[in-house]
């Protein structure tokens, strides 16, 4: 996953925001983030550091929210944790779970002043 | 940088091949609406670290509120691919993104494929790597229209760059429109591009498991082309096992044993290019001029 450019994205999307609500300084950014989405939490916190320089963000604490991997089986529609988006469903391990949750890469909220 | 592969999105340059002018991509937004959002010189992107300090220190004080965003990090490329995707819609054009690892072949693939199609199926090419036109070139020296895109330290296009590539491309009715990503199994799997399809390349040569190492890929794609089939003799290279792995990832995929060098499962690939090439031709609105 590329994380700079998301790290640009994120701080486009708030920049856009600031314009809209008025606010020009960024105290927290809370990230939603999936175990599934590839994102690397440690790699998007450099990232976003650097793309925030310039900008509302400069400063801001980063706060990233886990989402953990959870699918459901198309075959016997059981529910379970993924850990990887190809698990097998582990009742009847007959098909890939079909990933509902934890592929999330989104600004959730702000504190701003 | 990006700690994983030093990538950077700045400094992506679109050369057309009439002429020799480099195109740079604007900075994706960042600096320059700061300024424009903040008319109080203070918070513009020019302010000295005097300045900044002295925001923070008053901001001690200052009243927080919490402001709701809910947007995903991938909105604004997702915007611009929906565009694009449109204006394939509308011009009738197959749009195809062919992602790999570096040197699995896709240049030379695309190189083939345009000789045998020449004639029926018009193709037109955009070449993102991080450096050279060289590909471009193969490409060009086939005759058919190609315009490369230097992504510099970027590992992946995205749809900003290929909506901005097309303008000078021509998209015939009919015809194919080839992207070949920049060579990387890694981000290109989360940048739609408006294409109609993604097209993973595996080589021979890389390994049985490369699915399970780059699920995401293989799960976007909706084609497989194993290729380099050619040099199965030579090779400890499973290929029920390799095609096992990605239908473990992606069940839905099809796969085509294929060899650029040799000519092996190519015209199955023409087959499946020329069936989604007249499904968007039928597609397409009618032309005005009847
Ligand atoms: N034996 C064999 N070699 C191939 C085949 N396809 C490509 N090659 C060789 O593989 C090497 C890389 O091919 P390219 O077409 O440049 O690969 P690419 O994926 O475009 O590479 P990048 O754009 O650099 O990522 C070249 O030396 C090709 O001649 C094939 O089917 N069989
Ligand atoms: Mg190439
Ligand atoms: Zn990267
Ligand atoms: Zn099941
Ligand atoms: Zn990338």
């Amino acid at each position: 996953m590329h994380e700079l450019s998301l790290a640009e994205s994120a701080i486009a999307l708030i920049e856009d925001a600031g314009r809209r609500e008025s606010f020009h300084r960024v105290r927290v950014v809370r990230m939603e983030i999936g175990a599934l989405s590839c994102v690397e939490p440690e790699a998007l916190r450099f990232a976003f550091e650097s793309a925030s320089h310039g900008s509302c963000a400069e400063g801001a604490r980063l706060d990233i929210l886990p989402i953990p991997g959870e699918g459901e089986c198309a075959a016997c529609g059981i529910r379970a944790e993924m850990e990887t988006a190809y698990d097998l469903c582990p009742q009847c391990e007959s098909r890939p779970l079909k990933v509902v949750r934890g592929t999330e890469m989104r600004v959730k909220d702000l504190d701003v002043e | 940088m990006c700690t994983t592969c030093g990538c950077g999105s700045d400094g992506a340059t679109i050369d057309h091949h009439h002429a020799g002018h480099p195109y740079v991509a604007r900075r994706r937004g960042i600096a320059a609406p700061a300024a424009a959002a903040a008319p109080g010189a203070e918070t513009g992107p020019g302010r000295t670290a005097d300045a900044a300090e002295s925001a923070v220190a008053a901001s001690a004080a200052a009243h927080l509120r919490q402001v709701s965003i809910e947007q995903d990090l991938l909105a604004r490329n997702d915007a611009e691919a929906v565009a694009n995707r449109r204006a394939f819609a509308e011009a009738g054009v197959f749009a195809l993104n062919l992602v790999s690892s570096p040197g699995s072949g896709k240049t030379t693939l695309l190189v083939k494929t345009i000789e045998r199609l020449a004639g029926r199926v018009p193709v037109a090419v955009i070449e993102g790597d991080q450096q050279t036109s060289n590909d471009a070139e193969r490409i060009r020296a086939t005759g058919a229209p190609a315009t490369q895109i230097n992504t510099g330290k970027g590992c992946h296009l995205d749809a900003r760059m290929v909506g901005d590539a097309t303008a000078s491309l021509p998209l015939a009715r009919g015809g194919l429109l080839m992207i070949e990503n920049v060579g990387n199994l890694v981000c290109p799997a989360a940048f739609d591009l408006g294409e109609a399809h993604k097209v993973v390349i595996l080589s021979v040569t890389e390994g049985e498991d490369k699915p399970l190492k780059y699920p995401d890929m293989f799960r976007a794609a909706d084609l497989m082309l194993l290729n380099k089939c050619d040099l199965l003799p030579y090779l400890q290279f499973d290929v029920e096992q390799a095609e096992a792995y990605a239908r473990r990832v992606n069940p839905d995929i099809r796969i085509i044993r294929v060899s650029a060098t040799s000519g092996l499962g190519m015209d199955e690939w023409m087959e499946w290019l020329a069936a989604g090439a007249s499904a968007c031709d039928a597609a397409a609105p009618a032309l005005e001029q009847v």
